[in-house]
């Protein structure tokens, strides 16, 4: 069965990521300025050797030759080159992603802790209300756009990577929560408590064990949303991170820089979803065997 | 509905009214007041005038136009788009079906504001703000069909195996006939439901990408340009009436999602 989803996941990987190349080279072969050679504004130069700069780039008005090339490119770990800020993509890359990995490490694990930890205690507590002030603060969070939250953060003086905590958790919570209450009503958990098993081991070997699979496909989405909050997060606090950089890019309309960090972050996306499916097949049987 | 929702659909509605009377309520969004700069609230001004002497509340009417009414225009062009892809893909099975799945997933993997700024960042930044507000909003309708697709496909596909199409089919019910009188008015509800829960979403998207200076152009007000003002933290600080904006976007999307709470059972 594991090797079964693994293949799977394999296959979607690269279908997704060839699709994504290719629709990534449409955007830089569409995007203004492509094919023009700035040395061809040079006034010192002849007629003749204008034509041979602009015969560089003959292959690629052709669009077939173009992706082939973009694509040959990519597989060789040929990123290409910032025009916008004259360094190759690679180097950039090389110095802003630890940044942006850290802080979504930091973010991802806040979110998913603080939500699953309200979560389990809303479940746990079953007292009228106990659900108040989690939900409040849940459906306040989803209400707040993600570049507002981070100027929060800057003006407590607060770090950016807790603004994407705040914008996971929301998510992970109101999934988390449900999924658990679902679990809890089943008809197993009164007959175990029938059986006088003990309140805790009642929750844990009955309630969240069994739901574990399930709360573990939170994971890819949580990865998602963290990327996407990191772009307005890291532009407001100032972040040399990944997001930042993707703005700057598109406000300078360098899409070759844009597309590759797209397809990264599509890439990254992926492989955390494609990783939570693998740990949910490696749980099934285990939790079929319970 | 209960009484919460009840309420969240009263400031709704009061919000819509005062956004379609802002002619009647407050003088031009643009028109500069240059004798009242800066001014603090007032009964001329109640939430006073920016930098450029415009009236606060004016611009936060008129933002709340553009911000409230063409967020339901983009949801609607992308459930439209959700329902054409999605519902083809249910209905038609095999490889249709297998492509558009692929063109999902590969939709869904990119992180939506990355796939917004790669989008916008390729069409014109300089344009005028009518042009700004088409291409902003037309992109999130185009761009943001991908999710309802993948659960109107499946709605579609397990419509499309049901007991009674099949007998509508054997019936030698011709396939538009099948469509239109037995699918359409089945997906009704699925394709209300992805309307509704794409607004909120089309509104956060409007406003990160208004602060990060790739939505609507000035002078035109969006809530997206409104909040562009909150940067300047120690004017805020003297000015709180600056956060009007952020308050009426907050309480929006919140009573739009107490109005569409559902127990969401699936990570989407």
């Amino acid at each position: 069965m594991l090797t079964r989803v693994l293949l799977r996941q394999a296959r979607r990987l690269l279908i997704v990521l060839l699709l994504g190349g290719l629709l990534g080279a449409t955007l830089v072969r569409l995007g203004s300025g492509f094919g023009v050679d700035e040395r061809e504004l040079d006034p010192r130069l002849s007629p003749d050797t204008r034509a041979a700069i602009h015969a560089e780039h003959a292959t690629e008005n052709n669009i077939v030759i173009f992706y082939a090339h973009y694509l040959a490119g990519l597989a060789r770990g040929d990123l290409g080159f910032s025009r916008s800020l004259n360094r190759p993509i690679s180097k950039l890359l090389a110095e802003r992603l630890p940044v942006s990995l850290e802080s979504l490490a930091y973010g991802v694990l806040g979110g998913v802790a603080l939500g699953l930890g309200l979560a389990l205690l809303t479940v746990w507590w079953r007292v009228p209300g106990a659900d108040l002030a989690p939900a409040v603060l849940s459906g306040l969070c989803l209400a707040v756009p993600a570049a507002v939250l981070a100027l929060v953060f800057l003006w407590i003086g607060a770090s950016g990577r807790w603004a994407i905590a705040l914008i996971v958790f929301p998510h992970v919570y109101r999934y988390s929560k449900n999924v658990l209450a679902a679990m809890r009503q089943s008809p197993h958990v009164p007959a175990a408590e029938a059986r006088g098993l003990s309140p805790a081991r009642v929750f844990w070997a009955h309630v969240f064990t069994p739901a574990a699979p399930q709360l573990a496909a939170i994971a890819g989405l949580a990865v998602s949303l963290a990327f996407g909050a990191s772009i307005p997060i890291e532009v407001i606090c100032d972040t040399p991170g990944v997001g930042q950089l993707a703005w700057r890019a598109a406000l300078d309309r360098d899409l070759p820089l844009l597309v590759i960090i797209t397809m990264l972050i599509a890439l990254m996306t992926l492989v955390a979803n494609s990783l939570a499916d693998l740990a949910l097949a490696a749980w099934a049987p285990a939790s079929d065997a319970f | 509905m209960n009484r919460t929702q009840k309420a969240a659909l009263i400031v709704l509605a009061m919000v819509a009214l005062a956004a379609l009377a802002a002619g009647l309520l407050a003088p031009s969004y643009s028109q500069q007041f240059r004798d009242s700069i800066s001014a603090p609230p007032s009964s001329r001004f109640p939430l006073g005038t920016d930098d450029l002497g415009r009236d606060r509340l004016a611009r936060l009417l008129y933002g709340t136009r553009v911000s409230v009414l063409l967020a339901p225009a983009a949801a609607l062009l992308s459930t439209l788009l959700a329902g054409l892809i999605g519902g083809t893909a249910g209905y038609l099975g095999g490889r249709w079906e297998r492509i558009v799945t692929a063109a999902i997933d590969l939709f869904l993997s990119l992180p939506w504001l990355f796939l917004l700024l790669a989008i916008r960042a390729l069409l014109p930044l300089n344009t005028s703000p009518v042009a700004s507000v088409t291409i902003t909003f037309l992109l999130l309708g185009c761009l943001g069909w991908a999710s309802p697709a993948r659960i109107i496909r499946a709605g579609t596909r397990s419509l499309a195996n049901s007991d009674f199409l099949l007998q509508a089919r054997a019936a030698g019910t011709p396939s538009a006939r099948l469509i239109w009188r037995h699918l359409l008015p089945n997906l009704r509800p699925m394709l209300a439901a992805q309307f509704w829960l794409s607004i909120p979403v089309f509104i956060l998207s409007e406003a990160n990408l208004g602060l990060l200076g790739l939505g609507i152009s000035e002078p035109l007000p969006s809530w997206g340009a409104l909040l562009r003002e909150l940067e300047n933290y120690s004017a805020v600080l003297q000015n709180p009436w600056m956060l009007a904006p952020a308050v009426l976007l907050v309480a929006v999307v919140s009573c739009l999602q107490l109005l569409l709470r559902t127990e969401d059972r699936t990570p989407c």
